[in-house]
C-alpha cells in the first residue's frame, strides 16, 4: 500500500497513480465521538488543496473536512450515508470519504508523514 | 409514558364545539377535499388532562427546582405578570392598522410605547423596537440595521468581529445579514485579546459584537476602548444583552458607546421561558440608527394618543408578523413597573452577590480558569475531575438526582469541560448552600467513586439517553398509531 | 420589591465568604468612568397597584368588537383545558430541554406536537416550532435555497403581504433573486409562475388559501416545480386542513404556517408560533430545534433534542439558521388544542368555518353593488368588491363596533375597493346578519 499523508486538520490521503483516497484520521474520528452524518461531496466537484471537501457531524460537533490535495471528486463512499459509524470503526480504511482524480503527488510535500503526524498529535 | 396517540380510541370525544347556526354549504370541489383522516388523537377531556398533567411532572422547572443555568437567567417568574398579560388576550393586532382603528387599541399601543421608553432608559439607548420575537431574532434585526446603515452611507463592509467566547447566535445572526465572521481569541484574563482585535480592525469591518459581562461572567475593563477602536473604523458596536441582569443601574451600554443592543425580556425581565419560548428580543439603537428600525413603528400622536407609522423609507422592513411577542412584553412591562428603579438595581446587586458567593464556596473543589470577581455568573472547569474519568456532563447528571437542574455545561467553548453557574438574584442562601453541598459531594465522588457519577441519573423517568441513535435514526414524528 | 430573598444577616455572611466588605466591592471591575449616567425610572409598586395600572391600559382597548378581520391573526375558540394545562408551572417555568432526563415532559409534548404537524401537513418531518407564520416562511425560503443550492425564488403575490415583507427583509443582505408574481382574482396565475420558473429556481412559494381567501389545488405547481428541480413551498392555514387536502398530498416539499389559530389568543399579535414541516430528504436543511425519539440505557423510550449539529450553538455562522429558541409553550398550546378537539372535532371546526364564511359570503354579496372577487372556492376568508373605496366603509363600520374586514388598497393599490372578510366559528349568524345590515347602510344610506 502506498504511504499515508496527513494534514494539520486531521485528514489523510493515499495516492495511487493519479487517484487519491481521502478520509479523516483515527485521532479525529475518536475526538469527534460517535459520528452521525457525513456530508459527502458531489462527484465531479473540483477542489484545491485545503479547500472544504466535505462535512462531518457527531452528536455535539460539526466540522469541515478539507481536501488534502487538489483534484476532482471521482467517487464517494456512499455506504457512509446509512452507516456513518464505519468512520469510527475504520477511519483510515473502510471509512474513506472520497476519491479524487487528477491529483499531483507534488502537493504531498505540504503534508505530514505518519511519523510527523504522530509527533504533531503529541504537540497538541 | 404512552404517547397521546397511543391513548386514542376511535369515536372518543374531548371538547365540544359550538353547534352550527347557519345552513350547511355546498361541498368543496373534490380535488380540494382530503380523502384520508388527519390522524389526530381521540381522547376524552379527563384523559387529556391526565396526559398533560403527568407529562408536566416529568419536567424540572423554576417553580420546582433550582435552575442555575448559566447564560439563561432562570429567575423566579412572578405570578402577577400572568394576570397582567391575560388582560390583553383578546386584542386583534390588525385593529390599529385599519382606518380609524388606532383608537380601539390605545392601551396596547401605549404599553408598547412606554415599554420602549423604559428599556431605552435602562440601556442608555435612544429608541427601541419591540418587534423582534426572541434574542436571536433581535440580533439578526440589529445586524440588519447595521447593514442598512452602512449601505445608506455607501460604506463597503464585509466583516463582523466577535470574540471566541460569544454566543453562537452572534456569528449566525451576522451571517444571515450577509457578513463574514472574524473570531478573536480570548486572552489569559478571559477577555477578548485587545491586541489581536486591534490588528483585525480594518475599514471593512461593519461591527463588533460584544457580550459584557461576557459569557465567562467577566466585565471587560477595556470595553470603552474597544468601542472607540471600532468607531475609528466607522464600525458600529453591538451589545448582546443576554447578561444585562448583572449591570442594571450600574452600567448602560449606550453610555459606554454601544450603538445597537438587544435585550432578552425572558431573561432579565423575568418572563417565563415556557420550555424554550416564547422569548422577546427588543432592539435599542442610538439616534443615527432610528431611521433603519423595522416597521411598523409606534409613535405618540398627542399627550395621550398613540399611533402607527409604516412609511419609513430607510427602514429594514418588517421582521415579524405584527408588533412582536406582545404578551411577553406586557409581563416585562409589569415586572419593571413593580420593581421600579431601586428594585432593578437590587436585582443586579443580588445576582452578582449570589454568583460570587457560589464561586467563593466552590473554588476549592473545581478549577476556576479565570479567578477574579465575577458578575452574575461564574465558570468552572471539571478538568480536575476529568483526571478520574468524570466529565462535566457526569456532574450535571449527578445534580439531577439530587433535585438540581444542572448548570450550563460545555459553554463557553473556550473553557474545557466548562460548568457555567448563574444562580440569579431570586435564590436564597439556603437554596444555594444546598446546591453547593451537592457540588462538593460530586467533586468528592469523582475522586473515590466516579462510577456513581457515570451512572447518574437514576431517579428520573429515564436514564441517560442514546443521542447518537436519535441523530442517526431521525425518528422525529410518530407514524405508527 | 425585587423578589430577592436574602436577609441582611445572610448577605453579610455571604460577603464574608467572598472576602468582600460590601456589595459595591463586587462591582469594582467596572471602571468608574463607565458607570451609568442616568437610571431615571419610576418607583416600584405592589402587584395590586401594578394590576390597577395594567387594567387602566387594558381598558383603553375596545371590548366587544365583532371581529371579521384576519390578516394573519384569527379569533378562534380556545378550550379551557388549553390554558389550564399549558399553565402548569412545570411547563411554563422550564427552560429549553438541554438536559433530557429532567425534561421528558417538554420533550415528549414537543415530539407529539411534531407528529401532529406532520399528520396535518402530510409531511415526514417537523421541527419543534418557529416564531410565527411570516418568519417561518422566510426560514422556508432560506431552507429551499440551501436544499437546492439555487438562489432564485418565485413568490406568488397572493401570499400575505406582511409575510412577503418579512421574506424580503430576511433576504435583503443575501444574494437572492426574488420574482413576485402579481396575483389574479382566483388561484395563483399559472402562466406567470411558469414563465418565471427555470432551472435556477430554488422554489415556487405560495399560500393556500391565499391572502384573498381562495383555495387552490397545488398539485400541478408541484409537478412543474419538480420538473425543473425546484421545490414547492406552501404556507397553509392549519384549520383549513380539517377538510382541505393536505399540502403533502398536493406535492409540496416544505410546508409552513402560523399556529396562532390553534389554541393561542390574539394577544395583539403574539406570542403564538409558526410551524415548518418537510419531506424527510430535507431534514438537515431544516432550521431550529428538532426532537427525536431514542432509548435510555435500559432500553426505555425517551426523547432528546436531535440533529443539533445543524444549529448555531455548534455550527455558529454556518448554522442552518440563527434561531436559538422555539415557541415551546405556544406549540404546546397548539398540541393541547388539537388533542382536545380531536379528529372529529377538528373536521367539525373546519366545516363550521367554511359554512359560516359561505353564509356570510352569500349574505354580503347580495347587497346591491357588492360582488365577490374570488373566482374559486374559499375557506373562511373571502374578498368583497364594494362599489366605493373600502377604507371609509371599514372606518364607518368600526363606529358600529364591527371590524368588518381588511381593506386591500394599502397592499394592492388596484384593489382599493376591496376588503377581505374573515368568518371564524366564533361569529354567530346574528353577528353576520348585523354586519350585512350595517354594510348595506354604510354603502347606501
Amino acid at each position: 500500500m502506498s504511504e499515508t499523508y496527513f494534514t494539520k486538520e486531521h485528514e489523510w490521503v493515499r495516492i495511487d497513480g493519479s487517484t487519491a483516497t481521502v478520509g479523516i484520521s483515527e485521532h479525529a474520528a475518536h475526538e469527534l465521538g460517535d459520528i452521525t452524518f457525513i456530508e459527502l461531496p458531489q462527484t465531479g466537484k473540483t477542489v484545491k488543496q485545503f479547500d472544504v471537501l466535505a462535512g462531518i457531524e457527531s452528536v455535539k460537533a460539526a466540522s469541515d473536512i478539507y481536501a488534502p490535495v487538489s483534484g476532482t471528486v471521482s467517487a464517494v463512499n456512499d455506504g457512509l450515508n446509512d452507516a456513518p459509524e464505519v468512520v469510527n470503526e475504520s477511519a483510515e480504511d473502510a471509512g474513506w470519504i472520497a476519491k479524487l482524480e487528477g491529483v499531483d503527488a507534488a502537493e504531498l510535500s505540504n503534508l505530514m508523514t505518519r511519523a510527523q503526524y504522530d509527533e504533531y498529535l503529541k504537540s497538541l | 409514558m404512552e404517547l397521546i396517540f397511543e391513548k386514542s380510541v376511535t369515536g372518543r370525544r374531548g371538547v365540544r364545539l359550538p353547534a352550527s347556526d347557519v345552513p350547511r354549504a355546498a361541498a368543496l370541489p373534490a380535488n380540494l377535499l382530503h380523502s384520508a383522516p388527519v390522524g389526530l388523537p381521540e381522547v376524552a377531556e379527563l384523559d387529556l388532562v391526565r396526559h398533560f398533567t403527568n407529562l408536566s411532572r416529568r419536567n424540572f422547572s423554576v417553580d420546582t427546582n433550582f435552575y442555575p443555568l448559566g447564560s439563561c437567567t432562570m429567575k423566579y417568574n412572578v405570578k402577577a405578570l400572568e394576570n397582567a398579560a391575560g388582560l390583553f388576550a383578546g386584542v386583534h393586532p390588525m385593529l390599529p392598522l385599519l382606518p380609524g382603528g388606532e383608537t380601539h387599541a390605545q392601551g396596547a399601543l401605549e404599553m408598547l410605547f412606554e415599554l420602549g421608553g423604559l428599556l431605552s432608559e435602562i440601556t442608555g439607548m435612544d429608541e427601541v423596537t419591540t418587534q423582534p420575537l426572541a434574542g436571536a431574532h433581535g440580533e439578526m434585526t440589529g445586524v440588519m440595521i447595521i447593514a442598512a446603515y452602512h449601505r445608506a452611507r455607501g460604506n463597503k463592509k464585509r466583516y463582523v468581529v466577535v470574540p471566541d467566547s460569544s454566543h453562537g447566535t452572534n456569528p449566525a445572526s451576522a451571517a444571515m445579514a450577509g457578513y463574514e465572521i472574524i473570531t478573536i481569541p480570548s486572552d489569559t484574563s478571559g477577555d477578548m485579546d485587545l491586541e489581536l482585535f486591534r490588528q483585525a480592525m480594518t475599514d471593512e469591518v461593519a461591527a463588533v459584537m460584544m457580550t459584557c459581562p461576557n459569557t465567562l461572567g467577566l466585565f471587560n475593563p477595556h470595553i470603552k476602548e474597544i468601542c472607540d477602536i471600532a468607531h475609528a473604523h466607522d464600525a458600529l458596536c453591538y451589545y448582546d444583552g443576554a447578561n444585562l441582569n448583572a449591570i442594571m443601574g450600574k452600567v448602560r451600554p449606550g453610555d459606554v458607546g454601544f450603538d445597537v443592543i438587544h435585550l432578552n425580556l425572558h431573561k432579565t425581565f423575568g418572563t417565563p421561558h415556557g420550555g424554550g419560548g416564547p422569548g422577546s428580543g427588543p432592539v435599542g439603537v442610538k439616534e443615527a440608527l432610528i431611521p433603519y428600525l423595522p416597521v411598523p413603528r409606534i409613535v405618540k400622536t398627542s399627550e395621550v394618543d398613540f399611533g402607527i407609522e409604516t412609511d419609513r423609507p430607510l427602514s429594514i422592513g418588517r421582521t415579524a408578523n405584527f408588533f412582536g411577542n406582545f404578551g411577553v412584553m406586557v409581563k416585562a412591562y409589569a415586572y419593571i413597573t413593580m420593581l421600579g428603579r431601586a428594585g432593578l438595581i437590587q436585582v443586579s446587586e443580588q445576582a452578582v452577590l449570589n454568583a460570587n458567593y457560589i464561586m467563593a464556596r466552590l473554588k476549592g473543589y473545581y478549577d476556576l480558569p479565570f479567578e477574579q470577581t465575577c458578575m452574575h455568573e461564574c465558570v468552572f472547569s471539571a478538568s480536575r475531575q476529568l483526571k478520574h474519568g468524570v466529565h462535566a456532563i457526569d456532574i450535571a447528571k449527578f445534580l439531577i438526582d439530587r433535585g438540581f437542574h444542572p448548570p450550563t455545561v460545555y459553554f463557553p467553548l473556550n473553557v474545557k469541560e466548562a460548568i457555567m453557574i448563574e444562580p440569579t438574584e431570586t435564590e436564597s442562601k439556603s437554596t444555594m448552600d444546598a446546591f453547593i453541598d451537592v457540588m462538593i459531594e460530586a467533586a468528592g465522588q469523582a475522586g473515590h467513586n466516579p462510577q456513581a457519577l457515570l451512572d447518574a441519573p437514576l431517579t428520573m423517568p429515564v436514564s441517560r439517553l442514546d443521542e447518537t441513535k436519535a441523530a442517526r435514526e431521525q425518528h422525529v414524528c410518530c407514524v405508527d398509531y | 420589591m425585587s423578589y430577592c430573598p436574602n436577609t441582611p444577616e445572610e448577605i453579610s455572611d455571604m460577603l464574608a465568604a467572598i472576602g468582600a466588605v460590601s456589595v459595591d466591592d463586587l462591582f469594582a471591575p467596572i471602571p468608574a468612568a463607565l458607570r451609568a449616567k442616568s437610571f431615571d425610572l419610576p418607583d416600584g409598586m405592589s402587584e395590586f397597584e401594578m394590576l390597577r395600572q395594567m387594567q387602566y391600559l387594558a381598558d383603553r382597548n375596545a371590548k366587544h368588537l365583532s371581529l371579521f378581520i384576519g390578516g394573519g391573526a384569527y379569533d378562534h375558540v380556545i378550550p379551557a383545558v388549553v390554558d389550564h394545562l399549558s399553565g402548569r408551572a412545570e411547563f411554563y417555568t422550564a427552560y429549553t430541554p438541554y438536559q433530557p432526563e429532567c425534561s421528558q415532559g417538554t420533550l415528549q409534548a414537543l415530539f407529539e406536537y411534531q407528529s401532529v404537524i406532520c399528520r396535518l401537513t402530510g409531511m415526514d418531518v417537523s421541527n419543534a416550532s418557529l416564531y410565527d407564520g411570516g418568519t417561518a416562511l422566510a426560514e422556508a425560503a432560506v431552507m429551499a435555497m440551501r436544499a437546492t443550492g439555487r438562489r432564485k425564488l418565485i413568490l406568488d403575490g397572493g401570499i400575505n403581504p406582511y409575510h412577503r415583507q418579512i421574506v424580503a427583509t430576511y433576504l435583503e443582505d443575501q444574494e437572492v433573486e426574488i420574482v413576485t408574481v402579481t396575483p389574479g382574482t382566483g388561484i395563483a396565475d399559472r402562466a406567470a409562475l411558469m414563465a418565471a420558473l427555470d432551472d435556477r429556481t430554488a422554489a415556487i412559494v405560495v399560500q393556500n388559501p391565499n391572502f384573498f381567501g381562495t383555495l387552490d389545488d397545488l398539485s400541478d405547481l408541484a409537478a412543474e416545480a419538480h420538473g425543473k428541480g425546484a421545490l414547492l413551498v406552501a404556507s397553509v392555514y392549519p384549520i383549513s386542513l380539517g377538510m382541505v387536502k393536505s399540502p403533502g398530498a398536493m406535492g409540496a416539499d416544505i410546508v409552513v404556517g402560523d399556529g396562532q389559530c390553534l389554541g393561542n389568543p390574539l394577544s395583539f399579535g403574539g406570542p403564538a408560533f409558526g410551524f415548518i414541516a418537510a419531506k424527510k430528504a430535507f431534514i438537515r436543511s431544516m432550521p431550529g430545534r428538532i426532537i427525536g425519539q431514542t432509548v435510555d440505557r435500559q432500553g426505555r423510550r425517551g426523547f432528546v433534542l436531535t440533529l443539533q449539529a445543524r444549529e448555531q450553538h455548534i455550527k455558529r455562522h454556518k448554522a442552518t439558521s440563527n434561531i436559538c429558541s422555539n415557541q415551546g409553550l405556544c406549540a404546546l398550546k397548539g398540541l393541547i388544542f388539537m388533542a382536545s378537539v380531536g379528529e372529529t372535532g377538528f373536521a367539525e371546526l373546519a366545516r363550521l368555518n367554511y359554512d359560516k364564511a359561505e353564509y356570510a359570503k352569500e349574505r354580503l354579496s347580495s347587497i346591491k353593488g357588492v360582488t365577490v372577487l374570488n373566482s374559486g372556492a374559499t375557506f373562511n376568508e373571502f374578498t368583497l368588491v364594494l362599489p366605493t373605496p373600502a377604507e371609509p366603509v371599514v372606518e364607518r363600520l368600526l363606529h358600529n363596533r364591527i371590524a368588518a374586514g381588511v381593506p386591500l388598497g394599502g397592499f394592492y393599490p388596484h384593489l382599493a375597493d376591496c376588503m377581505v372578510v374573515t368568518v371564524t366559528e366564533k361569529r354567530t349568524r346574528a353577528e353576520i346578519d348585523t354586519l350585512a345590515e350595517k354594510l348595506q347602510e354604510a354603502l347606501w344610506n
